[in-house]
């Protein structure tokens, strides 16, 4: 058995110690909202928090996050109340969506350690995440949007 | 295994409506994952069926069928919208469902068939009439049970968001009470054009209203195939042969066997696919598998060398010819002609690479006599078929339950994975959830076809192009000549033509597919036309490529936009390229720079003026023309698949590479050209002038012409160098 903190709930999984935090999220525990794109750390379409930072659940074992904190999408705020999840709303930034959940908890890290993130900080925090429909023009003015009104 | 997260229910239709007040997460409930929440239900059962599209509830919800399979371009919301502006329905209480796969009743029509296929950006173009009717059908029946209830004439009434009025006694009906004593004639009455709202009328249409999908699509409740989870459910990943034409003919089955969670193998007619609790389980043993091929006529193909040969097929007098274009007298056009311009272009396969891989979940009932599909499906049509067919059964014993798309892009609708995964689902006997890996969607992909290609064009003494030649050379019929006739110039003499080939690779459609390399072949050889007369692209166009009255305001609105003729800082310069697709028209102009010592290109601003009819819903319009636009740089910049001894390349993000946010150009503007007439494609129009732009941007610069794309660093430096 495996125990660590979900989205402010103790979870406890008995998959192998191997198995990737994705995984065992989506399917073991049932939390869809973050996506498998690559498996291999290129897109970030599975970014979580894990104690805070921004990982890729891909490439995170289930057994490194014992008795840690794992923040998923779902948990990031109650009705989608995070400045972040408003601006994008507001300026409806995502298209197909898929990898809109890594995209947010990726710019989620950065306005937690830097509020008022100029352009270029914005882009080089948020390079490893791919968006197929190009809305990374939206991204960047959703998330000087919530810096703004963050 | 203990699970200790809160459960809450899941509405397909909540979900569908962005109703709030729900909390989201997946139920496992005794019947799985409950897609269609109680509560939505009972609202939905004394509710009236209007039309097919239509049913009114008491409490005045209206819940109207999509058919806009949503990817992303936002026709979930903007179909339904059409309908509610005839109706004169009150949005606010408006809900979505997505549509039954029936192409009888839901689908559009198109070459004088039904089709539910949203490709090539036709799903606001092609339904567009139809709901209109559909919808001004349904206000008839409200307006005509009115009329009864007081006993006056329809033609005295009106209809304002949600109601029936009587102007002459203030009376007012909503269409909440309507519905609960109304009757529904048969036949439903007839609708004529001359009935539909004029547009000075509309309040939703050329305004538009928030996409429904957004809510849902920024806290992880959005509902992929990837997502759906039904109860007993297992995992199954495949292994397809590394050639296109590749059968498995043995492999290390009794050690794929014992490894943990696995539950069994199964053989496809071109793979190996493996079953086990868990997907990572699968995937391990995907990983495992050793597998002896028959590689078949692809086994030994080799994209870089096949390219080559395309040359020979352009210049064989036996070749195999499908003429496209025949107009004029094109032997005397060149015989006469003061000048020759003749170029040669390649190109290579492009991939999808949508963000969601291929997965699809099928349950077969326990007596084998139906079965569901999950999955996201730009055809769900073609979906409910694939499965039927896998299962020996007809398409109405399946239901299809239609998803969100973690993208398209042209690769979701053909419903192949959902048939694998319904044989699959047929040798295990649970329902199984199906996921190609990323390394299997790039090596099992369907490609845009690699093309060779030759444009001539014959000029007269006073300079105009009379003359025009075009030959594409590659596999892949209808999809290699996409977007290679030139309907936005007036040239009168052409011979337009495609020589085809075959090697047995998958191909497939791909955001505008041919118009990709044909537009840059076309648009690169005018700029060079222009160059050699010594004249203003532009005006190169309008004057001696006779551009046609709306591709001259596309042109002259995109000079406009970008200040054409201003000069630009040391180092930059624009190109100009201009694209039709699926009846709409695009120029686009594009800013680069270009570093001599890497060969990267940076393209710093893009302008695009579209001609797309009328734009219904103008921030979707304009998100999926920057969309495009995006998605042609990334092409054009980065992405190319080679295949060695049958086998591609790439495997991963990693070796084809996708544009990202710092490649992001610094502005982008895009601008509708005013028009009256329908509307017409916006999902592809954004994608295929940015080669031809960038290109003759380059040229501008350089003085050299790219003439293979993509434009990778390598190649620009051969380019540079030559």
């Amino acid at each position: 058995m495996i125990s660590f903190t979900l989205n402010d709930k103790r979870v406890s999984v008995d998959s192998d110690p191997n198995t990737p935090l994705l995984w065992v999220i989506r399917d073991h525990v049932g939390l869809t909202g973050t996506k498998y794109g690559c498996g291999a750390g290129l897109c970030g379409a599975c970014t979580v928090h894990l104690d805070g930072k921004a990982v890729r659940a891909c490439q995170t074992q289930v057994s490194d996050v014992t008795n840690k904190k794992v923040v998923t999408i779902e948990g990031l705020s109650a009705n989608s109340s995070h400045p972040l999840q408003k601006a994008w709303v507001a300026l409806e930034v995502p298209q197909c969506g898929y990898c809109q959940s890594g995209q947010i908890m990726k710019a989620a890290e950065l306005l937690k350690a830097t509020p008022k993130p100029s352009r270029a900080q914005i882009v080089e925090h948020m390079d490893g995440n791919i968006c197929r429909c190009g809305t990374y023009h939206k991204i960047i003015a959703a998330v000087e949007q919530a810096s703004r009104e963050g | 295994m203990t699970m200790t997260v809160d459960k809450g229910q899941i509405s397909r239709r909540g979900v569908l409506a962005g109703l709030g007040g729900m909390s989201f997460g997946l139920a496992l409930g005794t019947d799985g994952v409950s897609l269609f929440g109680a509560a939505e239900a009972n609202t939905q059962a004394d509710a009236k069926v209007f039309n097919a599209w239509v049913r009114i509830a008491p409490n005045g919800t209206v819940t109207i069928y999509s058919a806009g399979a949503e990817m992303g371009q936002g026709s979930m919301t903007s179909l339904p919208m059409i309908l509610a502006e005839e109706m004169d329905a009150d949005w606010s209480k408006v809900a979505i469902e997505m549509a039954p796969a029936d192409r009888n009743v839901y689908g559009y029509t198109f070459n004088n068939a039904r089709d539910m296929a949203i490709v090539g950006s036709r799903a606001v173009m092609l339904y567009f009439n139809d709901l209109r009717t559909a919808g001004a059908q349904v206000r008839k029946v409200l307006l005509a049970n009115a009329a009864e209830k007081w006993g006056v004439a329809a033609a005295t009434l009106r209809t304002e968001p949600g109601f029936v009025v009587n102007p002459a006694n203030g009376q007012r009906l909503s269409y909440g009470e309507i519905a609960a004593f109304g009757k529904i004639p048969s036949p439903l009455p007839t609708v004529a054009a001359s009935e539909l709202k004029p547009r000075k009328d509309w309040r939703l249409i050329t305004k538009g209203v928030a996409r429904r999908d957004t809510p849902l699509k920024v806290n992880g409740s959005a509902v992929y195939g990837m997502d759906v989870r039904l109860p007993g459910m297992v995992y199954a990943t495949t292994l397809h042969a590394p050639a296109h034409t590749g059968v498995p003919q043995s492999w290390n089955d009794a050690d794929i066997k014992k490894m943990p969670g696995v539950i069994g193998t199964v053989r496809l007619p071109n793979g190996v696919a493996i079953v086990a609790q868990h997907f990572e389980q699968a995937m391990a043993a995907r990983n495992a598998l050793k597998v002896t091929w028959n590689s078949g006529a692809a086994g030994s193909f080799n994209s870089e060398k096949a390219l080559e040969d395309y040359v020979k097929v352009h210049h064989d007098a036996n070749a195999q010819i499908t003429n496209l274009e025949k107009k004029g007298d094109i032997n005397a056009a060149f015989a006469g002609a003061a000048k020759i311009t003749k170029a040669e272009f390649r190109s290579d396969y492009g991939y999808h690479a949508q963000m969601e891989p291929l997965n699809a979940v099928v349950r077969i009932a326990d007596n084998g006599q139906s079965a569901e599909v999950w999955e996201g499906s730009q055809a769900p049509d073609a979906t409910r078929d694939q499965v039927a067919k896998a299962l020996g059964l007809k398409p109405e014993q399946v239901t299809m339950h239609q998803c969100y798309m973690g993208g398209g892009f042209g690769r979701r609708s053909l419903g192949d994975y959902a048939g694998e995964c319904a044989s699959i689902a047929k040798e295990v006997r649970r329902p199984v959830k199906l996921i190609w890996t990323r390394e299997e969607d790039i090596a099992h992909g369907m490609f845009r076809p690699q093309s060779f290609q030759c444009v001539e064009a014959a000029q007269d003494a006073s300079g105009k192009v009379v003359g025009w030649k075009h030959c594409v050379v590659g596999e892949g019929g209808v999809l290699l000549h996409t977007g290679i006739r030139i309907p936005y110039y007036d040239i009168p003499n052409q011979n337009i033509e495609r020589r085809g080939v075959s090697h047995g690779i998958r191909l497939k459609h791909w955001r505008a597919v041919g118009h990709v390399f044909n537009v840059f072949a076309i648009e690169s050889v005018v700029d060079e036309m222009a160059v050699a007369a010594n004249m203003d692209p532009v005006e190169f166009r309008l004057q001696r490529m006779a551009a046609t009255p709306k591709a001259r305001k596309c042109f002259e609105t995109v000079a406009q936009m970008c200040d054409w003729k201003a000069p630009r800082p040391a180092g930059r310069a624009l190109g100009l390229s201009i694209t039709e697709r699926s009846g709409s028209l695009g120029a686009g102009v594009v800013e680069i720079s270009l570093n001599r010592e890497t060969g990267k290109i940076k393209v710093h601003k893009v302008w695009g003026a579209i001609d797309g009819g009328i734009i219904v819903t103008p921030a979707p319009a304009k998100a999926n023309v920057e969309s495009a636009i995006i998605y042609g740089l990334s092409s054009i910049l980065h992405e190319r698949v080679t295949m060695k001894d049958g086998a591609v390349q790439q495997t991963n993000f990693h070796d084809y590479e996708l544009m990202r946010m710092s490649d992001l150009p610094e502005e982008m503007h895009v601008q509708f050209v005013d028009v009256e007439t329908r509307p017409t494609g916006l999902g592809e129009i954004g994608n295929p002038f940015i080669a031809g732009a960038i290109a003759n941007a380059v040229h501008r610069l350089t003085g050299k012409r790219l003439r293979h794309m993509p434009f990778t660093p390598e190649r620009v430096l051969e380019t540079l160098k030559a």
